[in-house]
């Protein structure tokens, strides 16, 4: 019991002094001229649910959560973001060849089809992000018309 | 001491659940791709050819890919992700800069969009589909690319109208024997050659 007691000293010591190294933070107020939303001109219903369901983990502006600033979930959270942002990042969107627009467009509609994205450890924990069958079918009928 | 351990049990649990939140893959699945030409294409169904300049510079990129292409046609995922990081490789040793001026922008974009392709489909091994998803539009960007690289050998491009919900998928072969790699053994024979890509 006693070894138990210093392990959990020790622990709460560690985890007390992760606080003092917070993640970085993905927040932006601009959005730029790249946003996938201003580069299509995204009608305002398509774009509410981009930015509930997409843009915390694909864009440069993140909505935390609060618990964000507690490490390590802080850290978790930022490496998540920066792999999100590697494959698909919709602030810059408007940036990318027209060859990687017209490829991300065709993984986004297939992500979304087969229910891959928003993911469903995401989604379990914010079920606003979840999308219904019909925002499903909304969304992907408008992408579906951004490719040539 | 209750109320310690209570603490790093939820600290590690939350700590687990975001572990697991980051291994979920972001994979990119690709569907309906090379819309306008494959279906345009496929109506018209005519065998027409193309003949490029006679290059080994894409040699690397070719082999992989056909070897890739290959490990799809034999249901094999584990290869199908071996060839792909390999192909992944020969996009990394591809030297731009040895090609025609006019043509470097578009070959680095291809390049750029192929390597993506290649690198989902060697971190995909054991999910099949989706490395035939990332196949179906590096298969496109492989034509381009040649057409402006040449090639070292006739290359025939094959379509497949049932893939992807019937919007149809192409890929290139060496041979003009179907060997379907979208389905492998569930529908070997499915597609036709459309283009034969000849070497001058």
């Amino acid at each position: 019991m006693k070894l138990l007691k210093i392990i959990g000293l020790v622990l709460l010591v560690v985890l007390v002094g992760l606080q003092f190294f917070p993640a970085r933070s993905n927040q932006n107020t601009i959005v730029p001229s790249t946003d996938f939303v201003k580069t299509y001109k995204v009608p305002e219903q398509v774009a509410q649910m981009l930015y509930t369901s997409c843009y915390n983990c694909h864009s440069n502006n993140t909505d935390y959560p609060w618990y964000s600033r507690v490490q390590p979930v802080g850290w978790f959270l930022e490496n998540h973001i920066s792999k999100g942002k590697e494959e698909l990042n919709f602030s810059e969107f408007g940036s990318y060849s027209g060859r990687r627009q017209q490829s991300k467009l065709t993984s986004m509609i297939s992500q979304v089809e087969d229910d891959k994205m928003p993911l469903a450890s995401y989604t379990f924990i914010h079920s606003d992000a979840r999308l219904s069958a019909v925002n499903k079918k909304n969304l992907v009928d408008y992408l579906k018309t951004l490719k040539n | 001491m209750k109320k310690t351990i209570i603490l790093l049990s939820l600290a590690l649990v939350s700590w687990g659940a975001f572990a697991q939140h980051d291994h979920s893959k972001m994979g990119h699945s690709t569907e309906g791709h090379s819309n306008m030409d494959s279906k345009m294409e496929n109506k018209t169904m005519v065998q027409s050819s193309v003949n490029v300049e006679r290059s080994k510079s894409a040699t690397a990129i070719i082999d992989n890919y056909l070897a890739l292409k290959d490990a799809l046609v034999a249901d094999n995922s584990t290869k199908a992700a071996s060839s792909g990081e390999k192909l992944f490789d020969a996009f990394e040793k591809f030297d731009i800069s040895a090609q025609a001026k006019s043509q470097q922008k578009e070959l680095a974009e291809i390049i750029e969009v192929a390597s993506e392709h290649a690198e989902h489909i060697s971190e995909n091994s054991g999910s099949i589909d989706h490395q035939r998803e990332h196949f179906e539009m590096l298969s496109k960007d492989i034509r381009d690319l040649t057409l402006i690289t040449g090639s070292d050998r006739t290359l025939y491009q094959a379509f497949c109208p049932m893939y992807n919900n019937k919007e149809g998928g192409v890929w290139l072969s060496a041979s003009s024997e179907i060997k379907n790699p979208f389905y492998g053994n569930k529908m070997l024979k499915c597609g036709s050659v459309q283009q034969e890509i000849t070497v001058k």
